[in-house]
């Protein structure tokens, strides 16, 4: 598959939120006010393009040759939550103010289905490393978009008339469905059509 | 031995991971389109939540406390490796069904979020019962709704086939008159959204009173 595929695949045909249900808990739960939710889209774009690369090198460059394929899970993630300490340090040290906007989302990444996810995909596809680099990016683009839509819907949504047993989480989610359905416009004759496969 | 029975119980109703807590939501809908993955999934929290329970409370003494996640996520990462190469072994239908979402159980909130919460700071035997409930609570959760996903969405009930049962049970009049969405991604959320409302409600009658 050419990038623009790749990357038009996880931002829109599989998006990652309202598709596959990767990374639901932090779109319900740092969805309600818009910039929170480019605080954590762009956090999880940074982790999920920067983990892509480095699982692929782990998987390719240490378990294949010792085969031990089947440790991929427990790699992955201690792979992940070390990189995302290190992230953490790193912009700390090289950029005070982008840690002060995006710290405290950080730690929280560890425990997000959808960094985890796109570097578990990336093997089964069996992406090469510039592949992986594309869809890991993509995929956080897709979070980004969709989290910061449905932040946008639940700023107007406070200000709507809701009934009582629809405040809050179930509203969220019949909005969440409701994008759900729009996005379903897109689909694989998105490609076909536009000559990508 | 006094066996706390509450522990046990408060899991599947009063604390229910999926429409109290809202725990661990990404298996839950993106493998609830057929009540046989809904069960293979249910399998797989029980194994690893019991035993991720039962060792996290048996090492709660000797585990340090600044190094203390990462500990959990390596038990509870070796424990869905296991899952992982058991189910690929004797049920691969189930476990390509699962797909992704069966590693994943590794950053499962559940998991995670009852080896902190309770785990940590209870004894075995409390611990083990609090991972019991919790499973039966998410397993009730995912197969409620794998049940009405499947049986609006295609009409059919899919269990597991034993002999000449091809484990698909088909539903007279809904067989026939499926409504597609509700098999495919939006509807899994809608459906949420309504449950949740539903459980709030009753939640909030049962305080009035």
């Amino acid at each position: 598959m050419s990038y623009i595929a790749i990357l038009l695949t996880f931002v829109f045909i599989n998006n990652f939120i309202l598709v596959q249900f990767l990374g639901l808990c932090p779109f319900i739960g740092v969805s309600k006010s818009s910039a929170n939710a480019i605080g954590m889209g762009v956090s999880v774009t940074f982790v999920t393009t920067a983990s892509s690369v480095v699982a692929w090198a782990v998987y390719y460059f240490l378990l294949v040759p010792m085969h031990l394929e089947y440790l991929q899970t427990l790699t992955f993630i201690l792979v992940i939550a070390s990189l995302v300490q290190l992230l953490e340090m790193v912009i700390q040290k090289i950029s005070p103010a982008l840690y002060q906007a995006l710290g405290i989302y950080l730690p929280l990444i560890t425990t997000n289905c959808a960094v985890l996810g796109i570097a578990i995909i990336n093997i089964t596809n069996s992406y090469n490393v510039m592949e992986s680099f594309t869809a890991g990016f993509a995929a956080g683009a897709g979070f980004t978009l969709a989290i910061v839509l449905m932040s946008n819907i639940r700023e107007k949504l406070d200000l709507m008339p809701v009934r009582r047993a629809f405040r809050g989480m179930p509203i969220a989610f019949i909005s969440a469905g409701l994008m759900a359905l729009s996005f379903m416009a897109f689909d694989k004759a998105l490609l076909t059509n536009l000559h990508l496969v | 031995m006094k066996i706390n029975w509450k522990e046990l119980t408060k899991g599947i109703f009063k604390e229910n991971p999926v429409f109290v807590i809202v725990l661990g939501l990404c298996p839950t809908l993106g493998v609830s389109t057929q009540v046989s993955n809904a069960l293979g999934m249910s399998a797989g929290v029980l194994f690893v939540l019991l035993f991720s329970n039962l060792l996290i409370s048996a090492l709660r003494n000797f585990i340090p406390d600044s190094i203390h996640i990462p500990a959990y996520v390596v038990i509870i990462a070796s424990l869905v490796t296991i899952i992982e190469m058991v189910m690929h072994a004797f049920v691969p239908a189930v476990y390509s069904a699962l797909g992704v979402y069966l590693p994943l159980i590794v950053v499962n909130c559940i998991i995670l979020g009852r080896a902190e919460a309770f785990a940590a700071r209870n004894t075995v035997l409390d611990s083990v019962l609090d991972a019991i409930g919790m499973a039966i609570g998410f397993a009730l959760g995912l197969t409620l709704i794998a049940v009405i996903r499947e049986l609006l969405g295609s009409g059919t009930i899919t269990l597991f086939a034993v002999g000449n049962f091809d484990g698909v049970i088909r539903i007279p009049w809904f067989y026939n008159n499926p409504i597609r969405v509700m098999s495919l991604a939006p509807g899994a959320l809608l459906l949420m959204g309504y449950l949740k409302a539903f459980f709030d409600w009753t939640g909030a009658r049962k305080k009035d009173r």
